[in-house]
């Protein structure tokens, strides 16, 4: 890419036993730092917002240095202008909701102020809660509150810390809204720690995976999420294809959604989306089956032509198979399947997935707004 | 036999007047005593605790003595303060106050350290995020949520001040009018023939005193408590 990075990162700091050397830049839209715990994800958080300092390096977001060991620039955390939504929400227990919100906001001139206090709080539908003490509030609502705060603060880069690990699946689905809206509505660059990989294709464009205070790669979820290599990271078990794709038809009388992807089509059970809304949609590699011929009298849907790029099979029973179908697709079969087939690189098959086998876990949001239905 | 005698009335009100300075003018020292053993690591941070608990641990009279050696009209730091602004401390109501306010101040120092160390840092973090400098943080987070700490502090200070007798003795003496608090009053009609009822009737005034100091303070840290809540 040609423009200047929003972000750019280039840091050292040893942490007791633990060397977290990283380097990485990133473009607006939401940037998922992903990685196993104790991979230096909240690490390199601290040091991006100032609560930690690295040995050297160099820190900028959206050409601002805010650290630099050669120039001796160290702006404290108090200068950065960085949001900081941490896990466990850290709202001020002696104030209200309001005081809380406004707290970062009172602290900026007017002319500094980028955000507007009725909009963040419609945003977040925030309203009720204005007279209430943060003990009183539920994990998510805390939490809303909490990314309220922060964005009120009008900050250059919004950095968030897991902010849904502390909550429940129903408190994480109320909360991941708000955050496609923040990423959608506001258009502020977000950096986004997750261990959890579906928040990750739910909500990133880019991703960074870190492990052991390294980056391991960087780039969009897509490119990064089909690759054999990076397995062990983004997990083994789960592994898989993300496609981006576009809502292009529905089948009303059996409740079917018609996605379209690099010339292929994809049926999938009734999406709630409008058609033209962009999705990411995650097929897992053991939804996936090859076949040597097109299958006739099958009741798979969705059968792709392509060419297998890539063999992975290891001493185990199971292989995962990378096929090109004009994007990447990921196959789980196993091992005596491509010595009964004679499967290789170059060969053309039949990639076949199952339509029942996409649910909504399976589903992200593909850089454009998702519109509802009514229904 | 219930209303008090104008002597009665001169040692409760000096007491009062003693008890009040010595915790107000410390007050601000205590807290930066607190923050300095609960945040900071600095080198001799063990000498300086240790010199904060002094007063606990050695005799009042002790105390007394040093301060009376330091703070005397022929002492160093006396003899500066009255050359310079001709003030006198010793053997006067100041010198009660100081010498209550040293007595107390491991207490104090005490309570609010322990407040402090139940603020959660990571709330100073996240209020230096939201872009407020170390000393705001400090006014607007740290300094609220230890206000608990603080009370009990100050009426533990202010308690301990009613009741300091031995280096007030010493340091200041036992004017009537001047230095003689409710104790070296009480003190003073022990050694008096006859002065057992007097004794007691100072001994019931200063009960009642410290009970009514506890009862308010018990009073504001349940409702402060009730409004800071939990995290």
């Amino acid at each position: 890419m040609t423009q200047a990075p929003v972000i750019d990162v280039n840091v050292r700091r040893r942490f007791g036993g633990f060397q977290l050397d990283t380097q990485f830049q990133a473009f607006g839209g939401l940037t998922a730092l992903f990685g196993r715990s104790g991979a230096g994800k909240t690490s390199l958080v601290n040091l991006l917002a100032g609560l930690e300092r690295p040995e050297a390096g160099r820190i900028s977001v959206n050409g601002h240095v805010l650290f630099d060991s050669e120039a001796g620039i160290d702006v404290p955390p108090e200068g950065r202008r960085l949001g900081y939504v941490f896990q466990e929400a850290r709202l001020f227990p002696h104030l209200s909701v309001e005081s809380n919100l406004t707290y970062g906001m009172k602290l900026l001139a007017a002319s500094e102020r980028h955000q507007d206090a009725g909009q963040v709080i419609d945003l977040l539908d925030l309203a009720p809660l204005l007279a209430r003490r943060p003990r009183t509030l539920s994990g998510g609502e805390k939490q809303r509150v909490a990314l309220g705060r922060a964005l009120l603060a009008s900050p250059r880069l919004l950095l968030m810390d897991e902010p849904l690990a502390s909550l429940d699946s129903a408190r994480k689905n109320e909360i991941l809204p708000f955050i496609e809206r923040l990423r959608d509505d506001i258009k502020l660059p977000i950096v986004y720690v997750s261990h959890a990989l579906e928040e990750v294709i739910r909500l990133a464009d880019t991703m960074v995976i870190l492990s052991d205070g390294q980056v391991v790669a960087s780039g969009g979820v897509e490119d990064l999420m089909s690759r054999l290599d990076l397995r062990p990271l983004t997990g083994r078990y789960e592994a898989g294809a993300v496609l981006s794709v576009t809502v292009t038809g529905r089948d009303a009388d059996f409740g079917l959604s018609q996605l379209s992807f690099g010339g292929n089509r994809f049926l999938v059970p009734a999406l709630d989306l409008a058609e033209g809304a962009t999705l990411r949609l995650r097929v897992r590699a053991r939804d996936v089956s090859l076949s040597l011929e097109a299958p006739q009298g099958s009741s798979i849907l969705n059968v792709f032509e392509g060419t297998i790029t890539e063999i992975e099979a290891g001493e185990g029973a199971q292989a995962d198979v990378l096929i090109d179908i004009g994007v990447p697709l990921m196959a789980r079969i196993t091992r005596k399947s491509i010595h009964d087939l004679g499967l290789k690189p170059g060969m053309a098959v039949h990639a076949l997935v199952k339509a029942v086998a996409i649910d909504r876990y399976s589903l992200g949001h593909g850089g454009g707004r998702i519109h509802r239905t009514g229904d | 036999m219930w209303s008090l005698s104008p002597l009665e009335i001169e040692a409760f009100m000096l007491s009062l007047k003693v008890a009040f300075w010595a915790v107000l003018v410390s007050l601000p020292f205590g807290i930066l005593a607190a923050w300095l053993l609960a945040r900071r690591s600095f080198p001799g941070k063990s000498l300086f605790n240790g010199l904060v608990h002094l007063p606990l641990i050695i005799p009042p009279v002790a105390v007394g003595y040093l301060l009376l050696v330091l703070l005397g009209r022929n002492g160093a730091l006396g003899g500066w303060l009255f050359d310079v602004f001709g003030i006198t401390i010793a053997f006067s109501w100041k010198g009660a106050a100081v010498a209550a306010a040293v007595m107390a101040f491991p207490l104090m120092v005490r309570a609010i350290r322990l407040s402090l160390e139940m603020v959660d840092p990571h709330l100073e973090q996240a209020a230096r995020t939201l872009g407020a400098s170390p000393l705001r943080v400090f006014l607007t987070v740290t300094l609220p949520l230890t206000v608990p700490g603080i009370l009990t502090g100050v009426i533990l200070a202010f308690a301990r001040s009613l009741g300091e007798f031995g280096a007030t003795i010493t340091f200041v003496s036992n004017i009537p009018g001047e230095t003689r608090t409710l104790p070296l009053a009480l003190y003073t009609l022990t050694q008096t023939p006859d002065g057992e009822l007097g004794a007691a009737r100072l001994l019931i005034l200063s009960v009642v005193l410290a009970l009514a100091a506890l009862m308010l303070s018990e009073m504001l840290a349940r409702r402060i408590a009730r409004q800071l809540g939990g995290g």
